[in-house]
């Protein structure tokens, strides 16, 4: 359960303010949805949680430490695109963050250890539904199995905050609804903190236990360079549980040792 | 009537259509080749069938009268040998140093403006300090066509690794990965054929440089012979040779192409990755 504090965030590329001063605290566990308009600087966000960005002024602190300044395991991430390696299978891609993480010098897993790790990255795939299709390349995969495939290679690595960039923002209704419950009930097996942008309202309602919204609030053109995006609403979202109930034992926890 | 450019050739059209070109040209030679020699059957410039055949038959299947070569094969496995060492040098310089400045800010900063002015050099000009330095052996040859290509690889390789997807280096990253990882299990694998597409495109050049340096200091090679037959003015030799010497340069590059193929499968899988 990681709590994520976020002070007096600004960031600024060249003379272009892009946020100002965003400050909010996320409980634990809770399932952040972030919409704005285009170009408001939601991506930003993300990759200064990430730490491929470092923030003009103020600071994240996740569970009271300053974030570190490099992406490491603990922070997992979904992008709208190039997400998953496209020279890897399915199941080579899944078991890749097993492999890094036990095997420093060559990156690969021999015998037994490596035997486990497919067995974990097995698993995984089935819980996201590609089980038929594991020795596949990306580029065979259909763009919601993409999509599948690039969340259960995060979730192998057990991030304490997940972070989803637009990630089903290319799916078609029904294969959109078929993962949504898929990322559901992941969030309440593994009990992540999740952030995940989206431009559809409805998707964020849905999954959200809370959405924020960042938007400008002056937008006069001569006002466009000096100021940035802040948070403009911030709602709970009703009937939802925070921390959520993981019903029964988690069987990935189970899965990936 | 459809637009030119909707209009495709069937399958025997495209055929007929590919040898065209060949069978143009060979008309056009034949039919010079027997106006020069109707005039002056002497003629040296455009020898005919008859002389050719007999210049591949002496220099591929008789002995050499001096040494007792097989000259055309000697030749061959000479120029052969010098380039693949000098490409297959030059491959792993261009592979190491490309991929440490396309992905390491650091390796970037010390490297990229040397690649840069190394690359104008002008590699022929280099021929004569080769010479001097390490003789007029070997070594000299298989250096020139290792500096001639290197920079090339490097800088392509370089830019095709800065063109990976910054997402992926991330993901790599919030998978655990070190840097040294990286370049093993992200980068390597997908530079790989990148490096034999790099390869492919130097191959003419590497082949010139070869050429160049065989003409001006050896005693055996493809290069030596068309330049030693020269001063004899033997078309008959020299054609052949060069058109040998075409055949071994496609057929070096179809068998890259093909084991690309067959090697990184996932580059060809689905729509294309
Ligand atoms: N590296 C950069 N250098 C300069 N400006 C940048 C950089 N990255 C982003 N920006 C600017 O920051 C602003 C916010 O970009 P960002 O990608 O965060 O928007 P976004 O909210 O994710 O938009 P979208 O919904 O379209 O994805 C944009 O105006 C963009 O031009
Ligand atoms: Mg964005």
């Amino acid at each position: 359960m990681t709590k994520v504090v976020v002070e007096n965030l600004w960031k600024v590329y060249g003379d272009q303010t892009v946020l100002e001063n965003i400050n909010f605290e996320v409980a634990p566990g809770s399932f952040i949805s972030l919409v704005g308009p285009s170009g408001c600087g939601k991506s930003t966000f993300l990759r200064m949680m990430l730490g491929d960005e470092a923030p003009t002024r103020g600071r994240i602190l996740i569970d009271g430490e300053v974030l570190e300044d490099e992406p490491s395991p603990d922070r997992g991430v979904v992008f709208q695109k190039y997400s998953v390696f496209p020279h890897l299978t399915a199941l080579q891609n899944v078991m890749l963050g097993l492999e890094l993480a036990q095997s420093p010098i060559l990156g690969r897993l021999f015998g037994r250890r490596r035997r486990a790790a497919r067995a974990a990255s097995l698993e995984m795939l089935k819980s996201v539904g590609l089980s038929h299709a594991v020795n596949k390349y990306p580029a065979e995969l259909s763009g919601g199995m993409q999509q599948r495939l690039a969340i259960a290679q995060a979730l192998i690595k057990k991030p304490k905050i997940l972070l989803l960039d637009e990630p089903f923002g290319a799916l078609d209704p029904g294969i959109r609804a078929e993962v949504h419950e898929i990322m559901l009930r992941l969030w309440r097996e593994e009990k992540m903190t999740i952030f995940m942008v989206t431009h559809d309202l409805s998707e964020a309602f849905k999954l959200g236990t809370r959405v924020i919204a960042f938007d400008r609030v002056r937008t006069r053109p001569e006002e466009m360079k000096a100021y940035g995006a802040t948070v403009t609403f911030d709602l709970k979202v009703d009937g939802k549980s925070i921390p959520p109930q993981a019903p029964g034992a988690a069987p990935l926890a189970a899965a990936a040792q | 009537m459809r637009r030119l450019i909707n209009r495709r050739p069937d399958i025997a059209t495209r055929f007929g259509l590919m040898l065209l070109p060949f069978v143009i040209a060979l008309v056009a030679y034949m039919v010079a080749s027997e106006a020069r020699l109707s005039v002056n059957p002497n003629d040296k410039l455009l020898p005919g069938w008859s002389s050719i055949s007999a210049a591949i038959d002496r220099m591929a299947f008789q002995p050499d009268q001096r040494t007792g070569n097989y000259l055309l094969w000697t030749d061959t496995m000479s120029s052969l040998q010098r380039l693949g060492i000098g490409v297959a040098v030059a491959t792993l310089i261009g592979g190491i140093f490309g991929i440490l400045q396309g992905l390491i800010p650091h390796a970037r900063a010390t490297l990229s403006a040397f690649t840069g002015v190394l690359s104008m050099i002008p590699p022929l000009a280099l021929l004569p300090i080769l010479f001097i330095v390490f003789g007029l052996g070997e070594l000299s040859k298989v250096v020139l066509v290792a500096i001639g290509i290197a920079p090339f690889i490097i800088r392509d390789l370089a830019l095709r690794t800065e063109a990976i997807p910054h997402e992926e280096i991330i993901k790599a990253q919030t998978l655990g990965a070190s840097t040294w990882q990286i370049i093993l299990r992200v980068v390597v694998p997908q530079m790989l054929p990148r490096l034999i597409d790099a390869v492919r495109l130097s191959l003419g050049a590497a082949w010139l440089f070869l050429i160049a340096a065989e003409a001006i200091a050896s005693d055996s090679g493809l290069g030596y012979r068309i330049f030693l037959m020269r001063r004899y003015l033997a078309m008959d030799v020299i054609l052949p040779y060069v058109m040998w010497i075409t055949f071994l340069a496609f057929a070096l590059d179809l068998v890259l192409r093909l084991f690309q193929r067959v090697a990184f499968r996932w580059m060809y899988r689905g729509n294309g990755a």
